[in-house]
């Protein structure tokens, strides 16, 4: 995609009223940015639903294996120590350090699994599609197939316009 | 669509099914004394059953308390459930009271045997004697009736004037009940359970019996608003609400777990003998229910509940929250039968299944008494227009 539109809303309501009115006309959007959360975005925009609880699950499952076996291996095969009488495999003993380590490791495994799946982080390039946006705007970006002519672009801006929309931009 | 005026109707079968219920109850406990069971055994049960629905009702005015200061509105389209089961707090101090005055304080607790007592007990005279346990009883019971009458009695008057002095009394007397609450269940499980054992201490015993209870008493919600929707009533009730008590009997079976842990970890590595001696009891007769607990308290909340979906639905979170009803009920098994009973004598059978089942009965027939009197929404809430336009993400 190398073309898009952009418009902005002063509301979240409008916003809201806009996007059916956009997805009836099947205008394809492809992201929306609102300054708040705004209830029934996600519905609205058909999204899917977010997979990072399954990273962390997935990592914190990791973290408490890795942190019980470790203390596990380490007193009772590399270094066994007698503390205070307790039995060289004491499982309570083990249990905080693993719940940590099932912390660390799936806050860590969100973080960075969001940075990766959207492109940020550190050295990521900001894409500011409008600057409004950055302020107080319901910015959406409606996708623009490169093979259409002038006049169904025009189409789709005179869309925009009936759904309410302002400061309809086309972008390359 | 919301049924503005939809009172609960008890319909034939229910009350026979509650009746019924009652009737096993008081059988079983006649049988109980038919077949010789110990004194001990009996009393133990009743102060389980008694403490246990007790705090059911206790927790169900608590969530309808916390939520109304918290000015939580979603919680407005169920409040009803919750005061329905602080119905049961006047009945379960009867209940208690008779158990403790006809012999049940003498079989319960060692500490009432005043010429046996050791070196250990002596010095705890001052706050286990039977008068001061009795006024402390009395105090618990009237601080929650009157603020249960008084909460109770304002959210009425409000649905019925729309007047909203009534919400502020309602909302000044429920910041009280947390208060007092707050206080009253650490010390009442000082009183009534922990006082079993009265040679061994925790300081973290009554948040732990809280957190249980708390727990449970999630869960006996979730099961009176599912079992209601099937009945055709809290049709405004949606999966929004629904998801929201499955995260609270998710959180709060952590939190238990949590509190478990602290609690057994700390006994465990510090290993003095006079803490010691509570666990040794529970690993060396009671091993099974030690481990039961945990896996019913604990590991089938923790994963049945850790998806989305399978919380805001009732296939996985009724057979869910029956499950932690049962659990906390053994938990409070484990906290009362080694130190009454003893690991010879006590079991489950006739006198816990039966008795519990007659409890179960009771419990119902006042949370229902008390749906049939009022409407099913509270119309005139501040909050209740709110409460139905709910939706939560995640």
């Amino acid at each position: 995609m190398n073309k898009y539109i952009t418009a902005y809303y002063l509301d979240e309501e409008d916003l809201l009223k806009g996007i059916g009115q956009m997805k009836a006309k099947g205008l394809k959007i492809l992201d929306v940015l609102t300054p708040f959360p705004v209830h029934g975005i996600d519905k609205a925009l058909n999204m899917r639903r977010s997979r990072l609880t399954r990273v962390a699950f997935v990592a914190g499952a990791i973290g408490a294996v890795l942190g019980f076996g470790f203390q596990a291996w380490i007193f009772t095969v590399d270094y066994p120590l007698n503390i205070g009488g307790k039995p060289f495999f004491a499982v309570p003993s083990f249990m905080p350090v693993a719940f940590e380590l099932t912390v660390l490791f799936s806050a860590f495994a969100m973080v960075i699994a969001f940075f990766v799946s959207n492109k940020l982080g550190p050295g990521a390039k900001a894409l500011i599609h409008d600057e409004r946006a950055t302020d107080d705007r319901f910015l959406v970006v409606v996708e623009v197939d490169d093979s259409l002519a002038d006049e169904n672009i025009k189409e789709i801006e005179l869309a925009l316009a009936e759904a309410g929309a302002e400061g309809i931009t086309l972008k390359a | 669509m919301v049924m503005e005026n939809q009172k609960f109707v008890l319909t034939k079968k229910l009350s026979s099914l509650i009746y019924g219920m009652i009737g096993i109850g008081i059988l079983s406990l006649a049988v109980s004394f038919f077949i010789g069971t110990g004194g001990e055994r009996i009393a133990a049960n009743l102060l389980l059953n008694t403490y246990y629905f007790l705090a059911l009702g206790l927790i169900g005015l608590f969530l309808v308390t916390v939520h109304t200061i918290a000015e939580s509105g979603w919680h407005t389209s169920i409040q009803r459930i919750g005061e329905a089961m602080s119905s049961f707090i006047p009945v379960a101090g009867v209940l208690m009271l008779l158990l403790f005055v006809f012999g049940g304080l003498h079989l319960l607790y060692e500490w009432t045997h005043e010429d046996h007592l050791d070196e250990i007990l002596l010095k705890k005279v001052a706050y286990l004697n039977a008068p001061f346990f009795y006024v402390r009883f009395a105090a618990y019971f009237a601080a929650w009736i009157l603020l249960a009458h008084f909460i109770r009695k304002y959210s009425l008057q409000l649905d019925e004037t729309g007047d909203l002095k009534y919400y502020r009394k309602f909302r000044i007397f429920s910041a009280i009940f947390v208060v007092t609450l707050a206080i009253t269940s650490v010390t009442s499980s000082w009183d009534w359970l922990m006082s079993i054992d009265a040679h061994w201490f925790s300081t973290l015993y009554g948040w732990y019996v809280f957190s249980s209870m708390l727990a449970s008493g999630t869960a006996v919600l979730i099961i009176l608003l599912i079992v209601l929707r099937r009945m055709g009533y809290m049709a405004h009730v949606n999966s929004e609400h629904i998801h929201d008590l499955g995260k609270y009997l998710f959180g709060f079976s952590i939190f238990w777990a949590y509190l478990w842990f602290s609690q057994y970890m700390l006994i465990w590595y510090a290993n003095i003998p006079e803490e010691t001696v509570y666990f040794y009891e529970r690993h060396k007769h009671f091993s099974t229910i030690f481990y039961v607990n945990l896996i019913l308290n604990f590991v089938v909340p923790f994963f049945a509940l850790m998806t989305r979906d399978s919380k805001r639905g009732s296939l996985i979170l009724l057979p869910v929250s029956v499950i932690v009803f049962i659990g906390h009920w053994l938990d409070l098994y484990q906290l009362i039968m080694p130190g009454v009973v003893g690991g010879e004598e006590s079991g489950i059978g006739i006198p816990e299944i039966g008795i519990t089942i007659g409890f179960v009965g009771l419990f119902l027939f006042f949370v229902f008494r008390s749906l049939a009197r009022a409407p099913m929404v509270p119309k005139n809430h501040p909050f209740y227009k709110e409460s139905f336009e709910y939706h939560t993400q995640y």
